[in-house]
């Protein structure tokens, strides 16, 4: 049993609209899993199947080797949830909230005391310990919410966008969290809108889009299936910048050159980055166009979205939201 | 690191056994952790606990000394007749308030991670309606001991006198399965909260709460005779002021017997379908 999670044509409907669509998925023990996707996409929904809040319609799957629905009792023991919405009570302190979670999950008091000291210190909460939620930042609401979803040590662990609606310092405070957790032997489950938070946590990962499971990988495998690297030139004189375009198309493997004035940028699409770099540094020498910068940049996993789905991320969950509405 | 091993068939009628007594354990445990949790917010919240006492006494000496005068209550003083109505209706009306923090708990996503976590569900449910009680019970003494002050007096012994706010507690506690139910249908605090306003009020308004219902018109009277919180006010004054406690008692505990045992598993179903 090397699977943490075994999901085996998972679907979801509710009533006409389907959420998850024959969904397959593995994820390894100790591994963390990145599911990928826009607004809307289903991952939440999976997400739920999995941590036995939901049932799905059809097809079946398992967690840590227990069924989420035979076995949904035993089950909970084993997982901790952290969701978008920190699930944590306002008006009782940080301390009692990570206890309350604790004694839910049947630890003895002493036990849950001791648990809920080491998860204040663990997830620099120790000064706010004993004050109400209600004063908490969202940064802090959402350590705490992550504490207390760890209290019983689970195996397993569900993060159902962990950062959404954080600022950058808080996401990146989390994200150091989430690491440590992971150094630890905790196998993570965790959905993201944000392509880079995928690339940055992640072993692995799984675009969904639609329901639909559309690829999975690695990082560095799905950006290999955007097939292309990217050259990017800035030129120092923004006047410059119609030249550089028109002497970069040459070399563009489609033909077409991406423009951004304001930030004096020109971009083409290329298979092999280096080697082409050296021609085109060659060509602007001679056509005398000065070059502030000069780089040849790795596919993003925003360019892999667009490369699997056609469009932006961002595209894809305002439809979605606007099918929704 | 998991062994399934707790997994494996043992005989049918010592599953059964066996999964019961584990379940009723952790009922109460997570019931008690539950009300422990609620009771903490009421702790926390100085409007809330200041709503839930105060206004009670407001009302008491409002109704005895604005309508004392002018409600006819045959050989009763008026605050006799009026503190075992009140002490019904106000902590009917505060069981609502079970209703109400369920349906914040599930618009807020708690109920997400309780439902995440290997607790009995019906605690989720159970520890709001223990700790509406609890809080019945403390306001129901409060009252009853403003009434004391003001001119009341026990005609019927002391001690029953004195059960008279754990009776009510126990009304009320049938009561809070009926405004869970709604809390976990309606998943809206507003919601929830404005509904039970309009079940809430004309219940203890049609009963023999107030008023002798004889001066009520006549269509009015059947609804306030059959009407349960009638049974209840007149289950409590005859502890208080003396009168047949078995003939009196038995409608209000079939009542409350039944919120409890009907209304309550389906109010727990209800909230596992969320």
């Amino acid at each position: 049993m090397d699977h943490a999670i075994e999901v085996r044509n998972i679907s979801k409907s509710y009533g006409s609209v389907v959420a998850l669509d024959n969904v397959d998925l593995d994820v390894q023990r100790g591994s963390v899993m990145g599911l990928l996707g826009p607004n809307g996409a289903g991952k939440t929904t999976l997400v739920r199947i999995l941590t036995t809040l939901l049932r799905p319609s059809s097809g079946s799957a398992t967690v840590l080797g227990y069924d989420v629905v035979r076995h949904a009792r035993h089950l909970r023991s084993y997982i901790g949830l952290a969701g978008q919405s920190a699930a944590v009570d306002d008006l009782l302190t940080g301390r009692e909230n990570i206890h309350m979670a604790g004694r839910l999950y049947h630890m003895p008091k002493r036990q849950v005391q001791k648990r809920a000291q080491e998860l204040l210190e663990q997830f620099d909460l120790v000064d706010a310990a004993d004050r109400s939620v209600k004063g908490y930042s969202g940064g802090m609401r959402r350590r705490l919410d992550l504490a207390a979803s760890l209290v019983a040590n689970p195996p397993m662990i569900f993060l159902d966008e962990p950062t959404t609606g954080l600022d950058p310092r808080s996401r990146l405070e989390l994200w150091d969290v989430i690491r440590n957790l992971v150094s630890e032997g905790t196998t993570v489950l965790l959905t993201t809108q944000y392509l880079e938070e995928a690339d940055q946590l992640a072993d692995e990962i799984t675009v969904i889009d639609l329901g639909k499971v559309i690829a999975q990988g690695t990082a560095d495998e799905l950006k290999h299936q955007a097939g292309s690297e990217f050259i990017e030139i800035t030129v120092r004189d923004v006047e410059d910048i119609r030249r550089a375009a028109s002497v970069l198309e040459n070399f563009a493997e489609n033909n077409e050159c991406d423009i951004d004035e304001e930030a004096r940028k020109t971009s083409i699409m290329v298979q092999d980055g280096a080697s082409i770099m050296v021609q085109v540094v060659r060509s602007l020498d001679t056509e005398d166009i000065a070059v502030a910068n000069m780089a040849v940049r790795q596919p993003t996993l925003d360019d892999v979205f667009l490369a699997l789905t056609g469009r932006t991320a961002e595209e894809a969950a305002t439809e979605s939201e606007q099918e929704q509405n | 690191m998991i062994q399934p091993a707790q997994l494996q068939d043992r005989s049918p009628l010592g599953e059964l056994v066996s999964a019961i007594a584990v379940e009723a354990r952790w009922i109460i445990a997570d019931t008690a952790v539950m009300s422990w949790r609620n009771l903490l917010r009421y702790r926390r919240s100085p409007e809330l606990l200041m709503f839930s006492t105060l206004s009670p006494v407001m009302f008491v000496l409002l109704f005895n000394y604005v309508f004392g005068g002018a409600i006819p209550t045959g050989d009763l003083n008026y605050i006799d007749y009026l503190m075992p109505g009140i002490l019904v209706q106000t902590t009917i009306f505060s069981a609502t308030t079970t209703g109400v923090g369920l349906a914040e708990d599930l618009q807020k996503g708690m109920v997400d991670r309780y439902r995440s976590l290997p607790m009995a569900r019906s605690a989720v449910l159970g520890g709001r309606v223990v700790a509406e009680t609890l809080v019945s019970l403390f306001v129901a003494f409060l009252m009853l001991g403003v009434g004391l002050i003001i001119g009341m007096r026990f005609h019927g012994g002391f001690w029953p006198g004195f059960s008279l706010p754990f009776m009510v507690a126990g009304f009320a506690f049938g009561f809070s399965w009926i405004a869970a139910f709604v809390g976990a249908s309606v998943r809206n605090a507003e919601g929830a909260g404005s509904l039970m306003f309009f079940v809430v009020f004309p219940l203890t308004f049609l009963s023999s709460a107030f008023v002798p219902i004889e001066s009520m018109p006549g269509w009015l009277q059947w609804f306030a005779y059959v009407n349960p919180v009638t049974n209840a006010v007149d289950f409590g004054r005859a502890l208080s002021q003396g009168g047949p406690i078995v003939a009196n008692a038995w409608p209000t505990a079939l009542w409350t017997l039944g919120m409890t045992f009907v209304i309550g598993p389906v109010a727990v179903w209800r909230y596992r379908k969320v």
